[in-house]
């Protein structure tokens, strides 16, 4: 593989085992993301994008029932490694998360500048002083004032506490920063004062994000790439400049014509049936109950086409495709 | 369901043009703070001094950020808050003097639609017992009857085959459909009025429009009034006539919205139509001109203009000192800002 690909992955499962069955949340998704670049996820709620920052980072659940494909961070694969080993080399010091309403995930009764330090303390052995400096530091990357570092959560607005959650990511200068919905419970203005400060720490320090989002609108703020998650499956995997004027997946186009816009008078629309239930996915192709442009072919599983550099699961586009990648 | 959601951006026919149905005057919900339960230590203002007009068939939004009480606003209007000062006429009728059956009668012509499905659905009752319940409160004995009107209003917001689901308690339905059960009871006692607050701020983006389309078209087949209060501005022009805007507990901009999407007047309301963002590669390239800081404690809100301590165009001596009253400075947009002064004065001659 090319030598600038920072994230590689290929072919990751992971299934959850029920009561009633398994749970195919990830199913064999690949995706790549280069060096300070920014790769946004996007789906519907249980869709699995969540999921898949988990097995990221290796932070599952009890009732795994399949866990296999390649993590490869930086050239290294982390999958062989064991739990401890991927503890103290992997999670923290390679790749760092800000997880969905992180700012509710603070402990109340630890001050926020010794819970910013903890990592730096743990991952990066500093004694207790150069931690604190270093997250004083960081405070001032993310816009919290010093003063702050005294202070308990409940002092703290929702904006604030979620800068914190983000300090606490960047604190060991992880290569990578899992982002999972960094902004979806906080305000207007508030997200957009995040949104601002997100892409300052790329641009400044060529910081790399995976982002995990369900909000179209909010994505294209910081997205590089976008890739598009259905039922467990990456069906497109296009850069943003393309996919927000033409996205080629028909649950991409679906989802572009749902999003209510401010400046413009063309008519929202929305995708009729729900997404299918990850228990027992239909064979074939996981969209076509919903999609307007199904034809014999979809009963069939799609393969991963690649047209034009972006790649696609979808039928339509086999006459289109200048490469075969599954 | 057919409904453009674009083409009602216009005033609706339907509009009775005198018929004011909901009127509210000055209007002040304070909330007393007290402390180890009963010396007064102070309040929180969270609706202070708010005046408008809602007429028969008209739908309104009210945008603004978590806390600046919109939702005290709300529960006023369903009379779940006593008004501090000022009043709320529903009719013609002072709403806080009503009691016992005319004060069931009033809650009967309001529906509300809450903002979180599954919390606002009772767990342990079945779709059939959760929208006949309404209809027993208010003294429908005819069993027949009962079972008609929520057969009807499950076909109005199109949860077909009813029999499907008549009998699922609400964690069988998915998020669309609880909030359509929702709406079917907020709509099943025929109200004049339909109080929406965050409807889809909970769902999906593709189910999303869904929900708005029925709560348009409902609006349009009943010549309801609604009052939809959101903080996404994007959702905003395809629901209503008139939009205010508020912050800290006060309304700063009111306007038909067409107007103030194109002309905002109020540094806070350009500040939200900045931070809306539409999906769009460019925007990665650029960083948003917001406004730094939170909006302002409620307990001790800022002296003057409430949003000046956050603004760039801010007036020494004036616009922290003095609160700016309201200017008409084009009509029918109405702003609370000093800097529209000279213009409004000029309206006025």
């Amino acid at each position: 593989m090319s030598e600038t690909r920072l994230l590689q992955i290929e072919d990751l499962v992971l299934y959850f085992k029920t009561r009633i069955g398994n749970v195919q949340a990830v199913d064999h998704v690949s995706l790549s993301l280069e060096r300070h670049k920014a790769m946004v996820i996007l789906g519907e709620s249980g869709c699995g994008k969540t999921s898949m920052a988990r097995a990221i980072l290796r932070l599952l659940p009890r009732n795994v029932s399949k866990y296999s494909g390649k993590v490869i961070i930086d050239g290294e694969d982390v999958m062989p490694m064991d739990d401890e080993t991927f503890r103290k080399n992997v999670r923290w010091v390679q790749v760092s998360m800000v997880p969905q309403a992180a700012m509710n995930s603070l402990n109340p009764v630890i001050r926020v500048g010794d819970q910013v330090a903890e990592p730096a303390i743990v991952h990066m052995g500093m004694s207790k002083e150069e931690a604190l400096a270093k997250a004083s530091e960081t405070f001032g990357l993310v816009g919290v004032p010093e003063d702050f570092l005294v202070r308990y959560p409940f002092e703290l607005s929702g904006g604030m506490r979620q800068r914190v959650a983000i300090a606490m990511a960047l604190i060991t200068n992880p290569k990578i920063i899992i982002l999972d919905e960094p902004t979806s419970a906080l305000d207007l203005l508030t997200q957009a004062n995040i949104m601002n400060v997100l892409k300052k720490i790329k641009w400044e320090h060529g910081a790399s994000y995976v982002l995990i989002t369900h909000d179209i609108a909010t994505s294209s703020e910081l997205a590089d790439v976008v890739a598009v998650m259905y039922a467990g499956q990456i069906v497109e995997v296009n850069d943003a400049e393309s996919f927000f004027s033409q996205p080629l997946h028909p649950y991409s186009q679906k989802l572009m014509a749902s999003v209510p816009r401010l400046r413009s008078d063309r008519e929202p629309e929305f995708i009729t049936g729900r997404p299918p239930s990850l228990l027992n996915p239909p064979t074939g192709c996981r969209f076509a109950d919903r999609c307007p442009f199904r034809f014999d072919k979809c009963n069939a599983e799609p393969p991963v086409y690649e047209v034009d550099g972006h790649l696609v699961k979808c039928w339509l586009y086999e006459d289109k495709a200048t490469g075969d990648v599954s | 369901m057919s409904v453009a959601l674009t083409k009602n951006r216009h005033a609706h026919p339907n509009v009775e043009a005198d018929e004011i149905l909901l009127s509210v005057k000055n209007l002040r919900v304070w909330f007393e703070l007290k402390k180890w339960g009963f010396s007064h230590v102070g309040w929180v203002h969270a609706v202070d001094g708010v005046s408008f007009d809602l007429r028969k068939g008209e739908a309104i939004a009210i945008v603004g950020e978590s806390g600046c009480g919109k939702s005290s606003l709300m529960k006023t209007f369903l009379l779940l808050n006593r008004p501090t000062e000022g009043k709320v006429f529903f009719r013609g009728v002072d709403i806080s003097t009503l009691k016992g059956k005319e004060l069931k009668k009033f809650r009967s012509h309001v529906g509300y639609v809450q903002q979180d499905p599954y919390g606002a659905l009772p767990p342990f009752m079945t779709v059939r017992r959760i929208l006949e319940e309404p209809l027993i409160v208010n003294g429908i004995k005819s069993k027949t009857e009962r079972e008609e009107r929520v057969r009807r209003a499950m076909h109005e917001v199109t949860l077909t085959p009813v029999e499907d689901f008549l009998n699922k308690y609400p964690h069988m339905l998915s998020g669309g459909q609880q909030q359509r059960v929702v709406i079917a009871r907020a709509m099943i006692m025929e109200p004049l009025l339909l109080v929406a607050d965050e409807p889809v701020s909970m769902l999906d983006a593709s189910v999303r429009v869904e929900i708005l389309k029925l709560l348009r078209k409902l609006q349009e087949e009943h010549n309801l009034s609604v009052i939809y209060i959101t903080h996404d501005l994007s959702t905003v022009k395809y629901f209503s006539e008139r939009i205010f805007v508020m912050y800290a507990g006060k309304l700063i901009e009111k306007a038909r919205i067409e107007e103030l999407l194109d002309n905002p007047l109020h540094p806070y309301t350009e500040a939200l139509l900045t931070g809306t963002s539409e999906p769009d590669a460019a925007n990665a390239k650029v960083l948003k001109d917001i406004p730094p800081g939170e909006p302002p404690s409620l307990v001790h809100p800022p002296a003057g203009c409430r949003f000046h301590p956050r603004c760039s165009r801010m007036i020494e001596g004036l616009c922290n000192t003095e609160e700016p009253p309201e200017f008409e400075v084009f009509p029918g947009h109405v702003v609370k800002c000093w800097l529209y002064k000279d213009q409004a004065e000029k309206l006025e001659q």
